[in-house]
């Protein structure tokens, strides 16, 4: 500004409007600046979405089929006698069967069929052994099967082992490929929708590993969560919202609530081992302590969400109720919270969305144990959906990488699913006053 | 079994309130006039049976365990369990339950088979003991209450009463909760100290909790000296600020003022993806994508980056506080009042003036509470750190190195080991005490800076 006023050369009067004028260009330029790097920052945030949400797909996707490997088995009564069932070199059928559909590999020789029968996945012999023992007729036939291959040729077949790679960086050798191809060739070879992913529970082979324990494990501790967290929730919310009097108590309580809202998760896992499984004696890897762990974080998202739903409810119809003659209680439990239902349900989803994707709190009480059979109840030891992720993440194999992605979506799907619910409920039942 | 006293409960719950319920029903048809409905004699009967049955049934579940453990290990024959210490006590415990649950070892000794068959017996003879105890507790409250049935008996405020009564139960598990976070996390940290000198745990600069503590190396060692964790903890957490405050600042910057309506009910959503996703997610997102390429990128500079940098980590965490600061700040902005803005824009200012000098200023003390609210979420993450971090703790302020936290210690010392009396365990939980110290002190401070502010414009 006094650049100009001060100007020697320009004697002419200044006003202010051209002042103004003369600045303006510059503070627009600014304000665009500011714009532009607002826009910025929203565009670096949704492009880290993308690629999180991108690079998931990119690596999971392949994890949702599994190579199999269609062989005509003949159940020879020699390796396999009915009087021994269920004993029996199953797995020597089956490498015999994979010989015969390969012609010119020496069989006889003992390190080529070990890395013949490498081919086929290690829980193979085992389908095979329970057909047999549930149809011991099968003996001395030929049956034909459809048996997952092992992690390595898997990933050869959806191409993620190069065959371009020098032969000794390669988990796949040189003569393994020519098999493959060759049963490739007979048409043996398929890629159909990997069903173990949902109905085997966990497996040091990435191959046979699914989700199904850590599916079962969710849900218990999950149903737990919500059988204490719902009740519980909303009956201090109603107690704090419509009796409470506003006192030191109350406040207390309210401050409480704040606080544990804001507790690190990891601290509530440490609560549990104490008190839970130190001192209470309830079993570790268990989803009933888990439950219970993530009703105590969950307690808190249901009670501010119940309170605000019970605001939300007109004081005419509690006046209408109460001048009828209804006790308060009754206008509460008749009238408010029937209203406020809708609201509270979508807290309540919200609130169990984020404790099934909650995991430190899990693994302190040991629900990351490497567990091979889906829970029958809630006191079996168990592993859930995140810490599912979490162990199989810290797997060396190759087939876990695409494995933990797939878990991921999985549990992305769910939490899609939850938040639908929840937003459905809010839009199609939540009235406005 | 254990669902069977449940059943009973709820069983007599329901009997209890049909008995009751028709008791009142015939006094009213039989001409007199009831103080309460009906279904408020039912509902005395059900709740007055219910609660102190279930209390019960509940207390009597979290006790028996422990109960029979002590009279089977008092029950053992003299002398076996000489020269044994605690762990070893344990063990013997465990293996007898183990042979009682059908998994037998090798060849235990007879005296833990019968142990074991004591165990087997003295659990059936106290589930049966519980659902006696319960049926006859049940059947005396259950008469009690069809005693109480008369025409001027207030079951509607016995009931209310009762109803109350839960409800300020309910209120209060936070309390207890609270009191079991502090009580539980003192009580293992003061056995840690009894072990570990306080002042050793607090300015030690070595943190090397891997070498087991004998009795004869405590202080020598100094392995349990937290500044190296809270040293990369902080490292963690700046990177994660450097990431998250700029891009949530001038998100809510644009969304709060700049955005086209319509974009901005596209943006929020959007921004609360972030918030939504599992930390475990990040975590893995973290080694999967952001580690390899920050890694490579180094290299091509020439740079020496840990596979494990804190970069990673923080850079992650950082994505995943944006949508937190974001939507603090965008409150705080929104909180500013009209006439601020109609001032600044009838002035002359441009809305990026009004922005930058009047509102921002004005939301200032809001959006520092939001970012110290941040600074206590990044402190307690779990996940990305445990997955994307370093276990090793290191006195360095290096990003490209790999650095440790407290909660990654936490859960690295906890995993798998479970005995209590560890000095690694306990130290776990010495850091979980300063982890919620720490971040409640920070919790409650930006939110009565935030409160303090709030008032300013009322």
């Amino acid at each position: 500004m006094s650049d100009i006023t001060n100007n020697a050369d320009t004697p002419r009067i200044v006003t202010s409007t051209e002042l103004v004028a003369a600045s303006l260009k510059r503070r627009r330029n600014k304000q665009l600046r500011l714009q532009m790097v607002g826009m910025g920052a929203i565009f670096i945030a949704f492009l880290m979405l993308f690629i999180l949400v991108g690079s998931l797909v990119a690596t999971g996707w392949q994890a949702f089929t599994q190579t199999h490997v269609t062989l005509e088995v003949f159940v020879d009564p020699e390796d396999i006698p009915a009087d021994r069932l269920p004993r029996g070199d199953f797995d020597d059928t089956l490498e015999a069967a994979l010989g015969r559909m390969l012609p010119g590999v020496d069989m006889e020789d003992r390190e080529t069929a070990r890395a013949v029968q490498g081919i086929l996945s290690n829980g193979a012999q085992f389908t095979l052994r329970d057909r047999v023992v549930a149809d011991p007729s099968l003996i001395g036939q030929t049956v034909t099967m459809k048996v997952p291959t092992s992690d390595p040729y898997d990933q050869l077949n959806k191409g993620l082992i190069e065959r371009a790679t020098p032969e000794q960086n390669r988990r796949v050798k040189d003569n393994e490929i020519r098999w493959f191809d060759t049963l490739k060739e007979q048409g043996a070879i398929s890629k159909p929708f990997n069903l173990a992913l949902f109905t085997n529970a966990d497996s040091r082979f990435p191959e046979q590993a699914g989700l199904k324990g850590a599916l079962v494990g969710s849900f218990w501790a999950l149903l737990t969560c919500f059988l204490i967290s719902f009740p519980l929730g909303i009956g201090a919310a109603i107690y704090l919202e419509e009796f409470a009097k506003k006192n030191r108590i109350s406040d207390f309580i309210e401050v409480n609530i704040n606080n544990l809202a804001a507790v690190p998760s990891v601290v509530f896992g440490l609560l549990a081992l104490a008190v839970f499984i130190g001192w209470f004696g309830l079993p570790r890897s268990a989803p009933f302590v888990g439950g219970l762990t993530l009703a105590l974080m969950t307690m808190p998202t249901i009670i501010i969400a119940t309170r605000a739903a019970l605001k939300s409810v007109p004081p005419s119809i509690r006046e209408a109720a109460l001048g009828l003659g209804a006790s308060k209680q009754q206008v509460v439990f008749q009238h408010v919270l029937p209203l406020a239902m809708p609201g509270i349900l979508t807290g309540t989803i919200i609130g169990l969305a984020q404790a099934l994707g909650e995991t430190a709190p899990l693994l302190l009480i040991g629900m990351n144990a490497f567990i091979t059979s889906a829970a029958s109840s809630p006191f079996d030891s168990a592993t859930a959906l995140p810490t599912q992720i979490f162990i199989w993440a810290d797997s060396p194999e190759r087939g876990f990488v695409s494995r933990t992605s797939a878990a991921i979506l999985v549990l992305l799907g769910f939490l899609v699913l939850m938040n639908g619910i929840a937003i459905f409920l809010r839009q199609k039942f939540e009235r406005r006053w | 079994m254990t669902a069977f006293p449940f059943l009973l409960l709820i069983l007599a719950a329901v009997v209890g309130y049909a008995i009751n319920r028709v008791a009142a029903r015939g006094i009213r048809d039989g001409g007199s006039r009831l103080h309460s409905m009906t279904s408020y004699h039912g509902m005395y009967s059900a709740l007055l049976v219910l609660v102190p049955v279930l209390t019960f049934i509940l207390v009597w579940l979290a006790l028996q365990g422990a109960v029979i453990d002590r009279l089977i290990m008092s029950g053992l024959p003299d002398g076996v369990l000489d020269g044994l210490d605690g762990g070893g006590i344990q063990l013997v415990l465990a293996e007898i339950k183990s042979i009682a649950g059908g998994q037998v070892f090798g060849t235990p000794e007879d005296w833990k088979i019968a142990a074991s068959e004591r165990l087997l017996t003295t659990r059936e003879r106290a589930d049966w003991l519980l659902i006696a105890l319960v049926a006859v507790m049940s059947l005396a409250l259950m008469i009690f209450a069809r005693t109480r049935v008369k025409a001027d008996f207030r079951a509607r405020q016995g009931v209310e009463g009762i109803v109350t009564g839960l409800m300020i139960f309910c209120s209060v598990v936070a309390i207890f909760t609270t009191i079991g976070i502090i009580v539980s996390l003192s009580y293992e940290t003061l056995r840690f100290l009894e072990r570990v000198p306080l002042s050793e745990f607090l300015f030690g600069t070595n943190w090397e909790p891997q070498i087991p503590l004998r009795e004869d190396q405590i202080a020598a060692e100094g392995a349990f000296g937290w500044l190296p964790v809270i040293l990369g903890t902080i490292v963690i957490t700046v990177i994660a600020l450097v990431v998250a405050v700029p891009i949530g600042l001038f998100s809510a910057i644009y969304v709060n003022e700049f955005a086209p309506k319509k974009l901005r009910t596209i943006i929020k959503p959007l921004l609360e993806i972030l918030a939504g996703v599992p930390t475990v997610v990040y975590g893995f997102f973290a080694i999967l994508v952001v580690a390899p390429a920050i890694r490579s990128f180094g290299q091509s500079l020439g740079l020496d980056v840990a596979p494990n940098t804190a970069l990673a980590a923080g850079g992650v965490m950082g994505i995943m506080l944006v949508p937190f600061i974001s939507s603090f700040a965008d409150d705080a902005l929104s909180a500013v009042p009209q006439s601020l803005r109609d001032g600044a824009l009838g002035l002359g200012a441009t809305r990026g003036e009004m922005m930058t000098t009047v509102l921002f200023p004005a939301a200032l003390p809001g959006i520092v509470g939001g970012v110290l609210l941040a600074v206590s979420r990044a402190i307690g993450e779990t996940m990305i750190v445990v997955m994307a971090a370093g276990l090793i703790a290191r006195m360095t302020i290096n990003p490209l190195d790999s650095v440790t936290t407290v909660t990654v210690q936490i859960v690295t010392l906890l995993i798998g080991d479970t005995s209590f009396d560890n000095p690694k365990t306990l130290a776990a939980f010495a850091l979980g005490t300063m982890l919620f110290i720490v971040t409640l002190g920070i919790n409650i401070f930006a939110l009565s800076f935030v409160r303090k502010y709030r008032e300013a414009y009322d």
